[in-house]
Formats: structure tokens, sequence, C-alpha cells
């Protein structure tokens, strides 16, 4: 096995234990991305080649010379017998939506393609403080607005590495690619409506969306403020809490992060589920989804596949002693799409008037007779339509004339939506759940190209993953075998606000039932080429 | 069903949003709007009752685990040469912008 293969808690004890250098993890990580990658994205990198078609493409911007700076620091500190952090030498990724100073940080779009940042987001300088040394900047969705990558204004947009065919999902779907194909044993991602749960799912690795406020959103380039989460990326829960450690409490430059004292998420991990209540959902296991030529809505059972994982998750986690409820209801499930077509586009186009080519970014080359027309050529050529969409929508349904019958009503459905899940944990009600257990997408990871260009489709992806940023509550997603194409299947847990290290407990106790079974040991088609070496 | 976001309404938004599309974006960006409202339309038959308040903030944000304010401490950015020169235009330390248009009140 490759040292690129390991995870980030071997690798940060073997460091320790002097058997592996921070170097010798940088180097191996370098040749895995040298292998599988392809070429980064780029504006204007035109369509894909067949090579492109074999390759991952999961980054925008590798920075090897600051990852080798950062690993040479950390390799003197050992030598000096210096505590050189608990993540130290351990390899991550950064979705290329957080500063990271003096890097190009492009959210995907042509408007920030050059735009250089001039200091470090929280959650990345609290990494880098962990000792973990960052790779480079992956892609996403333009801003994140998007389930699959493809609306990256940086081509090729990432694959998944299970198989090449498929999107990874998204918005984090860099991420997702990079920890799924052994390039980075870390990542970090962002979650508005699932942009972490979701990619992790289709790329079979772990995602955790933390409570709202847990984690820092400084230095993030912000698409909806009330809902965004930044949170880690593993190839398993241990390595996920290890990362919330690290990233997790309050920051004085962020005032929506709370000041709820951070737990060691470590150190409850291997206690198991004994006495935990997890409740399944009716609700979770159907979609409901728009019928656009006659205006009705359609609701369809997800496919058996799915559906079975999480039942036989339950069926395990019982034997190990947890209480399964079932039959919660979550009646405003169907609803977190169209309260986040409305609530997320009114934030967005909120936070996208910053850019206009005055002061940083991309401004129209053409000649403007005026100010006014200098920021519509400029936004015009520098957004993709994905924002574009995102604007215009906001604009309309917070006009003062719909107001109330859009955005007003939708933040009223939010309510309800947080109601469900506040019924379904509160300690004195019928349900008493410390979890609820969940498929996290309607499907598997589709094709390239398949829903790409329609945009009510696209978002009806993050079905399942949506009301829970609605609701701010905390959720994981991680993997649970394979569907009959070999594509990996995601379940979620989902409980109350600040409970993590219940979901990771959960999480690490599934795993521990599951890590013998075969479809533990299949390796993504992206790493073929790389082990026939 | 009739699109809700004409032409008209549509030409309109873009001017607000200021932004510039060509006719084919536009095209394929107004019908998208028009099908995401489809979408939206499922939130007028949720019954919602007086009393369900507003939720801007999923979890309760109370003063209990919210930072207090911290000082207005002024630090100087080390680097404002490299703020600036991330700028697309500038002079002698100034942005440079194109005329900006003036309305007289009446």
């Amino acid at each position: 096995m490759e040292l690129s293969d390991l995870s980030a808690h071997e690798l940060a004890l073997y460091l320790r234990q002097r058997r592996i250098s921070a170097v010798e993890i940088l180097d191996a990580c370098l040749k895995r991305i040298e292998a599988v990658d392809g070429r980064p994205g780029t504006l204007d990198g035109g369509p894909p080649t067949p090579e492109d078609e074999q390759k991952v493409h999961a980054f925008i911007t590798l920075t090897p010379e600051r990852a080798r700076a950062q690993a040479e620091a950390v390799d003197r500190k050992i030598a000096a017998g210096e505590d050189p952090g608990p993540l130290a030498g351990v390899p991550f990724t950064v979705k290329d939506i957080f500063c990271v100073e003096g890097t190009p940080s492009t959210a995907a779009s042509r408007i920030l393609a050059n735009f250089r940042a001039p200091y470090t987001a929280t959650p990345v300088a609290r990494m880098e403080a962990a000792g973990a040394v960052m790779l480079g900047k992956v892609n996403l969705d333009e801003f994140t607005y998007g389930s699959s990558n493809e609306s990256s204004a940086f081509q090729p947009s990432p694959r998944n590495p299970w198989k090449l065919d498929r999107v990874p999902g998204g918005s984090s779907g860099g991420s997702t690619a990079s920890v799924a194909a052994g390039e980075a044993p870390l990542s970090i991602g962002t979650d508005t409506a699932g942009s972490i749960r979701q990619p992790a799912a289709f790329c079979g690795v772990v995602g955790m969306k933390p409570t709202y406020g847990r984690v820092s959103r400084y230095g993030l380039i912000a698409f909806a403020s009330s809902l965004d989460c930044p949170g880690p990326v593993a190839r398993n829960i241990t390595d996920a809490a290890l990362m919330m450690n690290a990233i997790a409490g309050a920051d004085p430059h962020d005032s929506t992060a709370a000041t709820v004292p951070v737990p060691d998420y470590l150190a409850a991990l291997e206690q198991g589920v004994k006495g935990l209540r997890i409740g399944l959902s009716p609700d979770y296991f159907r979609i409901t989804y728009p019928n656009l030529q006659n205006g009705t809505f359609e609701t369809q059972p997800l496919p058996r596949e799915i559906e079975e994982s999480v039942r036989r998750a339950a069926d395990l986690l019982k034997a190990m002693g947890a209480e399964i409820v079932e039959g919660v209801p979550m009646p405003n499930t169907r609803f977190g799409i169209p309260a986040y077509f409305v609530i997320s586009r009114v934030e967005a186009a909120s936070n996208l008037h910053r850019f206009d080519g005055v002061k940083y970014g991309y401004r129209t080359p053409e000649p403007m007779t005026d100010l006014r027309a200098m920021y519509r050529h400029s936004r015009g050529q520098g957004f993709g339509p994905q924002p574009k969409l995102r604007i215009l929508m906001g604009m309309y349904v917070s006009a003062a004339q719909y107001s109330e019958q859009y955005y007003n009503r939708a933040l009223r459905v939010r309510t309800l939506i947080r109601q469900d899940f506040d019924r379904a944990f509160d300690p004195q009600g019928p349900y008493r759940l410390n979890a609820l257990l969940t498929p996290t997408t309607p499907t598997t990871a589709f094709k390239m190209a398949a829903l790409y260009g329609d945009s009510v489709l696209m978002q009806y992806a993050d079905q399942l993953t949506v009301p829970a940023n609605h609701a701010g509550v905390p959720g994981v997603s991680l993997p649970a075998g394979l569907d009959g194409e070999g594509l990996p299947i995601g379940i979620q847990l989902l409980g109350p606000d600040y409970s993590e290290d219940v979901l990771l407990r959960i999480g690490r106790a599934y795993e521990e039932a599951t890590e013998t079974e075969p479809w533990r040991r299949i390796r993504p088609e992206a790493m073929a080429s790389f082990d026939e070496r | 069903m009739s699109e809700a976001i004409t032409p008209e309404v549509f030409n309109h938004l873009v001017e607000l949003a200021a932004l510039a599309l060509d006719p084919q974006e536009a095209e394929y960006v107004r019908k998208q709007l028009n099908n995401q409202l489809k979408a939206i339309h499922e939130l007028e038959a949720i019954p919602l009752e007086g009393d369900i308040a507003a939720t801007s903030h999923g979890v309760p944000y109370t003063a209990a685990i919210s930072p207090a304010p911290r000082e207005d401490v002024w630090l100087p950015y080390p680097d404002p040469k490299g703020i600036l020169a991330q700028a697309p235009d500038t002079s002698d330390s100034y942005i440079v912008v194109p005329d900006i248009p003036h309305t007289t009140l009446e």
C-alpha cells in the first residue's frame, strides 16, 4: 500500500513515531496526483479530450512548493523534538471557495480567476496551525452553485474516481474526488444544501456538515450566509473527527461562529451505540419533484439498493445495541428544495453584488462610457449562467411586490422544517432521537452531462440533504457499499445542534460493523492505472 | 401555465442586477427561471397558520452562544500595495473607473 492510501490518523501516528517523514508523505501524494489527476481546470480549458476522460481533474491550483516548505518545517520540528501538531504532515486539499493568502482564490469563476487572496480563511489557517500540509485548491461548481461540478469555469471539471464517466457530485466535488482518488487523505469543503454530503456519497468518502456556526466562515467566499457550513471530507470517520478537532470553535472574525465548547471528537468515537435512539423516517425514502410539463408534483420511492443500504445499516446498529425507531414523521422534507430555491437565491444575489470589476477580479477589457455599463459588462462576462440565475431569481423573489408571496413564505416554511427536527430530537418528545438515519442522495452518481443545464432537476439532487441546512443541524454522509454498477452509496446521519460527536460515534460503529465486507476492499477505477504500475 | 417572468420582467431584472446577457444566454436563463418558479409554487400549497414565525437562521442564536463583539481596533494591512495591485486599473494609488453617471434629483 502506498503512503497516499493511508488514512490521516495513520499518517500522523507514523510521522510521530518517525517511521516516515512529512516530505515522504508529500512526495507520495504528489506522485498520486501526477498519475491520476491530469491537467488542472483552467479558464477556457476547452472540451475534454479522450485522455482527459481518463483522469480525475480535481485541482485548479496545485501548490507543491508551498506544501514542500510546510512539510520540511514539520520535519524540522520533529527532528528538534518539538510538538508538530495533531495533523502534522497530513496533506489536505482546499475547495477553491476559501481564501488562502497568496494563492489564486477563484470560486471556479471567471470573475475571480485573477484574484489572489490577501488573507487566509480560519478553517484553513487552523488546519495549517495543526501541522497539516495544504496541497492546493480544488475545483467546485462556480461559486458552489451546482451538484455536479460541471458548472465550473475551470475545465475540465472533476470526474468521479469510481467511474470516470460520472460526476463527482457537488459542489465540493474536487474535494471528494481528491480524497477518493488518494490524492490527499483530507479536504475542506462547504455545504449549503448538501455540497459536502452529496459528493461524499457519490465518491464513497465521509463528508460532514457541522452545525451552523460550529466552524467559522471567515475567509469563505459567501453563497448563502445563513446556510453555508465549512466541514471535513475524509476517507473514514476517525479522520473526520481528527479534522473537526482542528477546525471547530469560536472565531473572533466570525460573529456567527458559536462559543459552544468544542469536545474532543476522538474521545468518544469507540464508545459504541448501545442505548442510542436512531430514527428512520418514511419521508426520507421518497423524493418529490415537479413535472414541468403539467405543473404537478410527482413522488417516487428511492432506488431499492439505496433504501436497503439504510435499512441494513439500521439492522447492524440495532445488533450493536442501538434502539431503532421506525416511522418518524418529517413531513416538511419535501419542501426543502422549493424553500431553498427562494432563500438561497436572495442571499446569493446580495452576496454577489460585491463583484463589480472595480477593486479586484475581472473587468471587461472593452472601453466603457460609464460606470454602470462597466458593471454590466464585467458581471455579464465574468459570471457564468449559474450565478446569473441565482442573482436574477434572488432579485425577483425578494422584490417588494413578491417578497411576501415568496421570500417571507419560504422563511416560514423553514420554521416548519426546523420544527420537524425539534420534534424528532426533543428529549421529552415522542421520538427522543439521538440521530436520524437516512439515505444521503436519491441516486448514485449520474453520468456527466446527464443533468447539467436543467437547473431544477439538478437542485433536486439535494432533496435529502437540504433540510439539515435549513434547520442548521449537523449531518454526516458515510459510505455504505456499492450499487449494481459499482458506484458508491451514501447513508446520512442527522442529529441535534452540536451533536457531531454522537454522529461520528454512530458512524464509527457502522464502520466497525462493516469493516470486513468485500466492498471496502474495492478501489476506484481512477486508481487502476496507478495500481498496475 | 403562463410564464411569470416575461421578457419585459426579465429585462427589468437584468438591468437591476447590473448584468448583460447575450440573446442565447438570456433565453436559457429566462426559461430556467420560469421552471424554478414552478418548483417554488409548491410553497403556496403549504398551510401556514398565523403564529408560524419566519426563521432566518436555523440554529437558535442566543446571547449565551454568541461571541461578544470584538473590540474595534484599527489594524493596518501590511501590504496595501498588494491590495491595490489587484485592482484592474489604478493611478497614483487611486482605483480608476469610467465616468460615474450623475442624475439630478428634483
